[in-house]
């Protein structure tokens, strides 16, 4: 077969290298546009489990490789002045010329033929071929002839970052943080050979205006980057090589080939440099459609399986570097982070390594986080898992940052529970949770999502609940009552056989304005004046009755569609008048609510909100934020993060942990104390805790416990 | 975990005496349900109309469509069905639900393929609103109608199942790939704030001895056709050793599964004797 690859790089090469040392049938031409010896680039990375596979794929090749890698072990962190490092990531480096040379060379001793300084511009121009290979790259020429086919879309980050070298040795991987008077600027390093190291440096698109780096030629460039990182750098210059600030590039195309034409690397794909595994991954599919290639006499059937092999691995570790690429481009908020729960906040970044996988890896390293978390409280002596850490909301202490709290309501006759109900209750205190929850106790009947809902708003209801406070108590545990009013979301069915079934015959919903949560559905009467006083009334009576059955903390469910979210969200607050329109004024009403609630209520004061309506025109990750800070300026000690539901049709996204990045916007970006839910583990609320990600974790029972 | 077994009315050439004869077999060895497969544009089968002879033969096993797609029915006549075959029955009938796999089925029905999920969701409510307000009888047997499950592996797959449904029904694969969606219907669930947790469905095929094996392959490969290459992967899933079937169903029972269907790949009578067989250990 006649094989002809655009693009003298890592893939291209290595693929040219595979196939003839697969076949000495194959004809192979390889054309570059630059000279041999090139030196565009610096070092690149490869993990040890990468270097398995390229053991299998070629030996030469990799004893070559090994001979010249530069081996570490260690994640070094600097901010605020210090040091952190863990241990037990291993990484190889080497220089890219050094790559390329050992490549080229193992290419010509198997008889792949290398054309340098050929630039192809047009299809017309190749040399005749049976496969057409395009590995040319993130700006591939091949892909643009088939644009219509392979239908690249290329998404651009939002910070600068620029790629240069420097002859400082650096004896981990390492990332620098750098408050300026222009902004916070970061740099990714590496060492790869002698005494250099890759030296990326990044920073937000105006920290970049700021600092003149728009406007900057070359020399002025490195002598800022070297000012600004002179303490790490010691002396040492900052090089350039052509370099440019560019955004990051990420690239994904519908499909890698067409016809009897296939793309490799970064022309089919690209993942964020933060993850170091560009061309890992372009030296894998080369792997890949070398092996393919061998397996099928077909051509086209074995394009198709190389992509179906490397698309689910590629895709795996886009999503990686996308959320790995999110990080470092709002480490901004991550700056009110001490330095250990820093470094514990980028290890965990991509959510590829777990706490107890630190703990495998380097456990002095976790040994001195613990030490350091438990430093930070009274009365913990022992250091220990962070999720057993203590914490405290105004005079509320509680003895771990676990919640556990029932799914749903259910037996409850006119508000008042079942008297079996203190068990569960009971149960959740026992097992250890440092807070139990109620499940949501509406505030007046109508304020009911179904007849069996429990309520607090008689002082019965306060009586009952006063007894399951004390039985709480007595197991250990501390309980908090969740305050709702279902809003258009009311006079439902008990939830056994789906959600939102209206009742035969349903009471009056109120919401604020009249449009049902189903087409079809109960249509609620849009609130005047009086009814959002009887509703705010009935919030701070039920704050009176939370008060005397004695719970520890208070929880107002202001999400997931129910009355105060249905306030909020411009898909639901359709008002004309002071209460709807602008976030102001959607604000008023729960925060009118609120304000009441916490004029009577002295106690720890926490509000569920929707964060993101996860539907278009509804609440957006930056209104949620604003929301967030709205209650926290009146005196809310706990934000909980919901989304979605809102609107029956959103767009759902689910997974462990789905609702991780909007309670870290919250907490970092709004400075307000978090509680998390969302199919949380144990072991992921230890590096939730100690990642200054969240507070407190509501924990997925099934997950740990059943199963 | 229980075990149920499929009908061999989604296999091309049956004959309906067959199809008839294996749910009284199926009856007689200790399955817990019967299912049937839906297509279209294809030599199967209407699953409904099947499930409804099956009916006649039997009085103990639970008749259940794995999956029914019900985007590409009129909903006041599907409410009707399934209504009737909830009586016919005596209350054995469970109905999964999806959006299907084949544009194809949606093309020779005339039903436009784009707003399936929407299309599916609606329905889901609407079935319930019908047999509650009794213009359409007769009313199902089990009270408030038969059981839902969803299937389908997208996030909104998994809404349908918390807001609309009992349970989820997995499309089939290994028991982690179940493992990992029945986690993921779990999360919808409790977040939408469900009581306890959401009923478990698996999916498997099985074409049991050396002489089964290769006819059964060909029906795979034939019926998964439409999946492109990935068709030689879902191929080779196919449970053809008692070994295998064990293995596949520790493995489901382990991830949490309430309740496997296995799906017969050949339509020989026998087949199902030799799966309660291989079973018979895990029983």
């Amino acid at each position: 077969m006649r094989v002809v690859i655009v693009g003298g790089g890592p893939a291209g090469l290595y693929l040219a290298l595979l196939l003839r040392k697969a076949s000495p049938h194959h004809q192979v031409t390889v054309l570059e546009r630059n000279p041999p010896d090139a030196t565009y680039g610096w070092g690149v990375v490869f993990s040890d489990r990468t270097l398995a596979e390229f053991r299998e794929a070629d030996e030469p090749t990799y004893r070559e490789l090994t001979e010249r890698f530069v081996l570490w072990d260690a994640i070094d962190v600097y901010a605020h002045g210090e040091r952190v490092r863990c241990g037990g990531h291993v990484f190889a480096g080497i220089a890219r010329t050094a790559l390329l040379g050992i490549l080229q060379r193992r290419c010509a001793e198997l008889g792949a033929e290398l054309r340098f300084c050929v630039e192809v511009r047009r299809p017309e121009d190749l040399p005749s071929h049976d496969l057409l290979v395009g590995a040319d790259g993130v700006g591939s020429a091949v892909r643009s002839w088939y644009a219509e086919v392979f239908r690249p879309r290329i998404t651009p980050g939002r910070t600068r970052y620029i790629w240069l070298g420097t002859p400082r040795p650096f004896g981990a991987f390492t990332f620098v943080f750098q408050q300026t008077e222009w902004g916070l600027f970061q740099a990714h390093a590496y060492p790869y050979e002698g005494r250099m190291s890759t030296f990326i440096v990044e920073c937000g698109e105006e920290t970049w205006k700021r600092a003149g780096l728009e406007e900057a030629d070359e020399a002025r460039t490195l002598r800022r980057c070297e000012e600004i990182f002179a303490e790490v750098l010691r002396g040492n210059p900052l090089l350039s090589n052509g370099s440019r600030w560019i955004r990051f590039p990420t690239l994904r195309t519908a499909t890698w080939h067409h016809d009897r034409v296939v793309l490799l690397g970064d022309a089919a794909h690209t993942a964020h440099f933060s993850i170091g595994s560009g061309t890992k991954l372009a030296m894998e599919d080369a792997i890949a459609l070398a092996r393919a290639l061998t397996d099928h006499e077909d051509v086209e059937t074995a394009l198709e399986a190389y992509e179906l092999e490397r698309r689910p691995a590629v895709e795996a570790f886009q999503r990686a570097a996308s959320q790995s690429q999110r990080t470092f481009e709002t480490t901004y908020r991550a700056m009110r982070l001490d330095p250990y729960r820093l470094t514990l906040y980028l290890l965990t970044r991509s959510g590829r390594i777990s706490y107890d996988d630190l703990r495998v890896r380097d456990a002095r390293f976790v040994q001195r986080v613990e030490a350091y978390l438990a430093s930070e409280w009274d009365g913990v002596r022992l250091p220990r898992p962070p999720a057993h850490l203590p914490f405290v909301l105004r005079e509320l202490r509680l003895e771990n940052r676990v919640i556990l709290r029932p799914a749903s309501a259910c037996g409850a006759t006119d508000g008042l529970p079942d008297p079996t109900r203190h068990r569960i209750l009971c149960e959740f205190a026992a097992r250890g949770a440092g807070l139990v929850l109620t499940e949501i106790l509406a505030v007046c009947p109508e304020g009911r999502i179904t007849p069996e809902d429990a309520g607090l708003y008689r002082g019965e209801h306060a009586e009952t609940w006063r007894r399951m406070v004390q039985a709480v108590h007595a197991e250990g545990s501390r309980i908090g009552a969740v305050l709702g009013h279902a809003g258009r979301r009311g006079a439902t069915r008990p939830r056994a056989l789906g959600l939102d079934l209206p009742l035969a015959q349903p009471w009056e919903l109120v919401a604020p304005s009249a449009l049902p949560y189903y087409p079809g559905g109960p249509v609620p009467r849009a609130m005047d004046r009086s009814d959002m006083e009887r509703v705010r009334d009935a919030f701070v009576r039920a704050a009176r009755l939370a008060a005397q059955a004695g719970f520890d903390l208070l929880h107002l469910h202001f999400g997931s569609g129910y009355l105060l979210a249905s306030f909020l969200s411009p898909l639901t607050n359709r008002r004309e008048d002071a209460y709807g329109g602008s976030l102001e004024g959607r604000l008023r009403f729960p925060l009118e609510v609120f304000r009441g609630v916490r004029e009577v209520w002295t106690g720890p004061l926490g509000v569920a909100l929707p964060i993101t309506d996860r539907a278009r025109g509804g609440i957006s990750e930056e209104e949620g934020l604003a929301i967030a800070r709205a209650f926290r300026e009146a005196g809310c000690d706990l934000v909980e993060v919901t989304a979605g539901q809102t609107v029956p049709a959103d767009d759902p996204v689910y997974g462990r942990g789905y609702l991780v990045p909007y309670a870290e916007a919250v907490r970092l970006e709004v400075g307000v104390p978090v509680l998390v839910g969302g199919g949380i583990a144990l072991s992921e609320a230890n590096a939730l805790v100690a990642s200054g990600r969240v507070d407190l974790c509501v924990l997925d029972l099934e997950q740990d416990w059943v199963g | 975990m229980r075990v149920g077994i499929g009908l061999p009315s989604g296999i091309p050439g049956v004959r309906g005496d067959l199809v008839v004869r294996w749910a009284e077999r199926a009856e007689a060895a200790p399955f817990s349900s019967l299912a049937v497969i839906d297509r279209v544009a294809y030599d199967s089968y209407d699953p409904l109309l099947a499930l409804a002879a099956a009916a006649a033969v039997t009085r103990r096993v639970k008749l259940v469509t794995a999956i029914l797609v019900a985007p590409l029915r009129n909903t006041v006549l599907l409410a009707k069905e399934l209504a009737s075959l909830d009586q016919l029955s005596g209350g054995r009938l469970v109905v999964g639900f999806a959006v299907g796999a084949r544009e194809e089925d949606y093309e020779v029905a005339g039903v436009d393929h784009r707003g399936r999920g929407s299309r599916l969701a609606e329905q889901l409510r609407e079935l319930r609103r019908l047999w509650e307000e009794g213009r359409v009888g007769p009313p199902p047997a089990q009270p408030g109608g038969p059981p839902f499950l969803v299937g389908g592996f997208a996030d909104e797959a998994f809404a349908r199942v918390a807001r609309y449904a009992r349970g989820y029904f997995h499309g089939g694969g290994p028991p982690r790939a179940f493992a990992r969606a029945a986690e993921m219907a779990r999360i919808a669930w409790s977040e939408a704030g469900r009581p306890g947790r959401p009923e478990l469905w698996g999916q498997g095929y099985f074409a049991l001895g050396e002489e089964a094996r290769e006819r059964g392959i060909r029906y795979m490969r034939d019926y998964y056709a439409f999946a492109g290459p990935v068709v030689e992967r879902i191929a080779a899933q196919l449970l053809t050793t008692p070994q295998a079937v064990v293995r596949f169903v520790e493995g489901y029972a382990t991830a949490g599964c309430d309740e496997l269907v296995l799906l017969p790949a050949v339509p020989d009578p026998d087949q199902v004797d030799r799966l309660a067989e291989a079973l018979a250990c895990v029983w």
